[in-house]
């Protein structure tokens, strides 16, 4: 069985503060790290290579150069190999964009390969844009099934059994191969490296697909000019401002003010 | 594709018995706007089985014309099928715009018909208006709440956006005149890749209603235990509220993830939400902060939290909880 891993670098979204003089986002010094739920899709294919270890694990990701280092960290959690789609083409790219650029690319490394893509594991969405939108957009220009929202997913025969949260509990639902899955933050937590995989995985090669290396992409379809959406503007969120302030000189005092508080406001 | 009217679709959802999910309803209140604004006809399109009740009410909350799709193969969401139903009228109708709720089957959905369509989608968003050229000016979170975002799809029809549920108001409902259309769909079974084999309840979930409350009480990293979620359970009970938590709290292992509020767990806009214990980091207040009335309780009077919070407590959560559990108790008496 084939895996294909779909990760993204991000900027560590709980490391980002507002500065209070312009209101803007400081971004300077906020960390770049693997999207967590890429996190989990890796770790779902990493669980399946335990059970079976004749699986091959491929990592892909799109972003500048740099984004190498979310590839590598796969590798040190057991990716086989791992490629890179970088070019300024491909820039301001919004998610159809993304998606298309992503599916040429995998159909490119399929024949390159001589494979098949059994499964494609994606986060169910970046922190960063929030979107989750991607990985389906994937699942529709590849024509694959998917199933969004997994915890798990276990290889019975030719079907692959996810678990999918859903309201009140979890389905398994059965999808033949090849398929797209998302992954949702699972019970458990994801692995970590060792120290020497580590040092294999920064040892490891990086295979590059530039825009040259797809040349019968439609240009009409990629990059800002490609893109059917195109961010008009951004702002940070006006904070709500701080309320009533209750502090008595014991807390039952405070907890009765607050209670006194919410029935004269006809809260509770 | 072309858009062949001006028209603005409202996707409603349905649960398996047929009514509508709250968000397919409380959407058609900017669709009234958006399609006026628009110069179109504002038009629900409810896919089901059994779904009368879900066309009463969308033509009751302000549908100018109803599309509905009723069919036992549409009972159980899968994306195939739905994907099929509604690519199939979008292509036959060709509305101009259209918002489906942020549900986890709308956000599994909008990308599937989007992409098959190669239109633009916006995800997830929070404000919605309608630019004089008649563009929708989507506007949504980004980077975990901390950068807001306007999104336009200018040259693509239909524009599509999801929308998060909670976010808009159901209105009282009105007359029920709205034109029905009842559309013929049908889907090869061999169409439908998925197949459910069991569906595993967790009593524990089953009972953490988080989207649909009315009052939630949540604890973080302050209850210091799972045994320190006793006196807010405790409060929860009186007000008939829902439990929630803090991630702090769920990673620690204290309460299941069930329960989880924040980026990576449910996004709630409660009438009133109490934050027992909790900190207030931006991943917790991007799920939170939409709330009616937000009742704080911390220690910290520096926490984060008080500056989102309508009345903040500073104190110890294990002294004031069983006193304003006590005080409710006496009131309802």
């Amino acid at each position: 069985m084939n895996i294909l891993v779909c990760v993204k670098q991000v900027p560590d979204t709980t490391e980002i503060k507002i500065d209070p003089e312009t209101n803007t986002l400081i971004r300077q010094g906020v960390p770049s790290i693997l999207n967590p739920f890429d996190g989990y899709a890796m770790e779902a294919a990493a669980r399946i290579k335990d059970k079976d270890p004749d699986t091959k694990i491929y990592v892909i990701s799109m972003g500048p150069e740099q984004a190498k280092a979310v590839i590598k960290e796969c590798i040190s959690l057991g990716a086989d190999k791992g490629y890179l789609v970088s070019g300024r083409e491909f820039g301001g790219s919004d998610t159809l964009a993304t998606s298309y650029i992503l599916s040429e690319s995998i159909k490119k490394l399929e024949k390159d390969e001589g494979i098949r893509f059994d499964m494609i594991f994606c986060g169910k969405q970046a922190i960063d844009g929030d979107t989750a939108q991607v990985g389906p957009e994937i699942g529709e220009q590849l024509g694959l099934p998917q199933v969004t929202y997994a915890l798990e997913a276990f290889v019975e025969g030719d079907e692959l059994h996810v678990h999918k949260e859903v309201e009140g509990g979890k389905e398994v639902i059965g999808i033949k191969f090849p398929c797209l899955i998302t992954f949702t933050k699972p019970s458990f937590d994801p692995r970590y490296p060792t120290i020497k995989s580590k040092l294999a995985a920064n040892k490891a090669e990086i295979g590059l697909i530039a825009p040259a290396d797809l040349p019968d992409i439609d240009q009409t379809k990629i990059g800002l000019k490609g893109s059917p959406t195109h961010v008009k503007k951004s702002f940070v969120p006006e904070r709500k401002k701080g309320g009533v302030v209750i502090k008595e000189d014991t807390p039952e005092d405070s907890a009765k003010k607050l209670f006194t508080m919410l029935s004269d406001a006809h809260v509770i | 594709m072309e858009a062949k009217t001006k028209d603005l679709w409202v996707f409603v959802e349905t649960n398996e018995d047929g009514s509508p999910k709250n968000v397919g309803i409380e959407l058609l209140t900017p669709g009234r706007m958006m399609a006026d604004k628009q110069g179109g006809k504002l038009v629900a399109v409810v896919i089901g089985s059994g779904v009368d009740a879900a066309v009463r009410e969308a033509s009751t909350h302000g549908a100018d014309q109803v599309i509905v799709v009723d069919n036992e193969v549409f009972k159980h969401y899968t994306t195939d099928a739905y994907q099929i139903a509604l690519v199939t009228l979008v292509e036959k109708y060709g509305p101009t715009s259209m918002m489906i709720g942020a549900t986890n089957n709308g956000r599994d959905l909008g990308p599937r018909v989007s992409s098959r369509l190669q239109t633009g989608l916006t995800a997830d968003c929070t404000a919605l208006d309608i630019n004089d050229d008649g563009n929708v000016a989507w506007t949504r979170p980004a980077f975990g709440g901390n950068l807001m975002a306007t999104i336009l799809c200018p040259d693509h029809r239909p524009q599509i956006g999801t929308v998060r549920p909670g976010v808009f108001k159901k209105s009282e409902p009105g007359e029920d005149k709205a034109e029905i259309i009842r559309e013929d769909i049908q889907i090869d079974p061999s169409d439908i890749r998925t197949r459910v084999i069991e569906l595993i309840k967790d009593m524990d979930a089953e009972n953490v209603d988080l989207e649909g409350a009315e009052i939630i009480v949540s604890g973080g990293r302050g209850v210091g235990g799972p045994e320190g979620f006793a006196p807010v359970e405790a409060l929860a009970k009186v007000l008939g509220a829902t439990v929630g938590a803090s991630r702090a709290a769920v990673d620690s292992g204290w309460i299941s993830h069930s329960h989880q509020v924040g980026q990576t767990g449910k996004t709630v806009g409660p009438k009133l939400y109490i934050a027992c214990g909790i900190s207030g980091a931006i991943q917790h207040l991007a799920g939170m902060s939409s709330s009616d009335v937000i009742v704080a309780i911390n220690k910290d009077e520096d926490a984060p939290i008080f500056g989102v919070a309508d009345y903040g407590v500073v104190g110890d959560l294990f002294q004031v909880l069983p006193v304003l559990t006590e005080e409710i108790q006496k009131a309802r008496a």
